[in-house]
């Protein structure tokens, strides 16, 4: 049985469907990429994944041992979180706040698993700064960190590069390709097709047509093709 | 100066103040720091203006103890103004303005219509800017104050992490499980149950002061949040302290002599926070 398993899946706001019947499922260690235009529905589809607005109709299921909430979310940075007065050790900590359940105060193991996932995302020496004083990356890594301490399993991946320079894109792409290495799987939303197809190991694209499939079927369709006969002429004209 | 102080500190009226005062606005505090990062500074004043409609209401019809039509009121009005933050057909800001000024003219107008009170005007005053009505508190009053103080304080403490958790990012807590409208309900019945115990204190127009001066301070100096909401604990205290002091001992109003600390205080946070920073810059 998958991890996640999407059938006939209409995702949209107040019953108003803003996607077609969506199917795919999600393997442990699959890398899954979700493209499309902006406006197509992906944050919507992430949000309905992670329970936070209800499917339209069909179903999600979860299976292989993975319970709902124990998918680390990584979102879009909120305009509340840029001048928050926190330091990077209570972020990272607040993940565990769903396995603490209805105790008040965090446990030695917490502290622990905060702490490791801080060394392992390269911020344990920022542990007493205070976020809004970091950069762009090392906020993502302080927040990556935080959806670590939440699940061992899955990421979800909310656009994690969008607004982050060429370098720390490709640190970030990096480091979470490690991680799908160590064993964990990820699912990704992003609209930069290119690194799509150089990491990931299925792709879903929304938009007019639904593509669910690996990266080298993916390639091979009509989407993945437009895509690629896209990028051959910017190149050319590049060039 | 001092011995006068020290004569008024004698009469159980004045130490009486002193106990509600810095209760109140350690709570407000509190729950400020929240409320503030949360973009809902205004909703003390909202609240507190549909506190005032509320006992304009339970005046006209009499009530001996308008605390039973007033608290239910506020809280119901607070749970749908923290609600109002998820779904965005009106946005947070705009409802908060509009139960504020809606409520503020009906209590206005329900106690101009009905009221049998020859002097309007002072009623309405006093309600809004605060009477003297924290020197004339009664032992039961007090005792209410400091049990639903400790409630209150109590709630903070437990949920500290929580609230955390929720404050700063509602659609990561929610995701992994965390109950976020359970705490934003709390939150919203808290928040209510301060704000009509503080009209006492500085009446309805200044209470948005004592929710967001000491949490604006802090964020000016203190970079955890666990800081910011110790120092505003400790801004807010220190601030009413000396209001009620001074109000006592020159004979101004309590609130706005409460309010105006504040302000003083903020100030200075501000120029600290600044020296601070040009320092660390120049190192």
């Amino acid at each position: 049985m998958s991890y996640i398993t999407v059938k006939n899946l209409e995702v949209g706001y107040e019953r108003k469907t803003i996607t077609e019947p969506i199917n795919f499922k999600v393997d442990k260690q699959d890398y899954l990429c979700i493209v499309g235009e902006n406006g197509t529905g992906k944050s919507t589809l992430m949000k309905t994944l992670l329970g936070l607005i209800r499917p339209i109709s069909g179903e999600i299921t979860f299976g292989d041992g993975l319970k709902a909430n124990e998918i680390g979310y990584l979102p879009q940075q909120t305009v509340v979180q840029r001048d928050f007065p926190a330091s990077v050790k209570e972020i990272v900590l607040s993940g565990c706040q769903g396995r603490a359940g209805f105790r008040p105060f965090y446990n030695k193991e917490e502290k622990m698993l905060a702490k490791e996932n801080m060394e392992r995302m390269g911020i344990g020496q920022l542990a007493d700064h205070c976020y809004r004083e970091l950069s762009g990356g090392q906020q993502q890594r302080v927040l990556l960190a935080r959806a670590l301490c939440a699940t061992r399993k899955v990421l979800l991946l909310d656009e994690p590069v969008s607004g982050l320079d060429p370098k720390v894109t490709a640190e970030m792409y990096d480091l979470i390709k490690n991680l799908n290495s160590e064993g964990i799987t990820v699912i990704m939303i992003s609209h930069d097709i290119a690194a799509a197809v150089k990491y990931a190991t299925h792709i879903l694209h929304i938009g007019n047509n639904i593509f669910y499939g690996s990266r080298d079927e993916y390639l091979e369709s009509d989407e993945g093709k437009f895509f690629l006969s896209n990028r051959e002429e910017g190149k050319k004209n590049a060039g | 100066m001092l011995d006068k102080l020290f004569t008024y500190l004698q009469h159980p009226i004045v130490v009486k103040a002193l106990i509600v005062g810095v209760l109140i606005s350690l709570c407000s505090s509190l729950f400020g720091v929240t409320l503030v990062l949360k973009r809902y500074s205004f909703i003390g004043d909202g609240l507190s203006h549909v506190a005032f409609g509320a006992i304009a209401i339970a005046t006209v019809f009499n009530l001996t103890n308008n605390m039973l039509l007033v608290l239910p009121v506020t809280v119901i009005c607070a749970v749908l103004l923290l609600k109002t933050g998820q779904n965005t057909k009106i946005k947070g800001d705009a409802a908060i303005a509009m139960i504020s000024v809606g409520a503020l003219a009906l209590g206005y107008l329900i106690m101009n219509v009905f009221s049998t009170s020859a002097n309007i005007s002072g009623d309405v005053c006093s309600t809004l800017f605060g009477s003297t009505s924290i020197l004339t508190l009664s032992t039961t009053e007090v005792v209410l104050c400091i049990v639903l103080s400790v409630v209150v304080i109590a709630i903070f403490i437990l949920f500290y992490n929580k609230i955390f958790a929720v404050t700063f990012d509602e659609n990561f807590s929610k995701a992994s499980g965390v109950r976020a409208n359970a705490y934003n309900f709390l939150i919203a019945v808290v928040i209510a149950v301060i704000i009509v115990l503080a009209m006492n204190l500085v009446g309805s127009l200044l209470i948005s002061a004592l929710i967001i001066f000491p949490a604006l301070s802090a964020m000016r100096l203190f970079n955890s949040f666990r800081s910011v909401t110790v120092f505003s604990a400790v801004f807010a205290v220190i601030c009413s302290l000396l209001g009620l002091i001074i109000s006592i001992l020159a004979g101004t109003p309590v609130g706005s002599t409460i309010v105006a600390a504040d302000v003083v205080a903020f100030l200075i946070c501000c120029i600290i926070g600044i020296a601070v920073k040009n320092r660390a810059s120049s190192h």
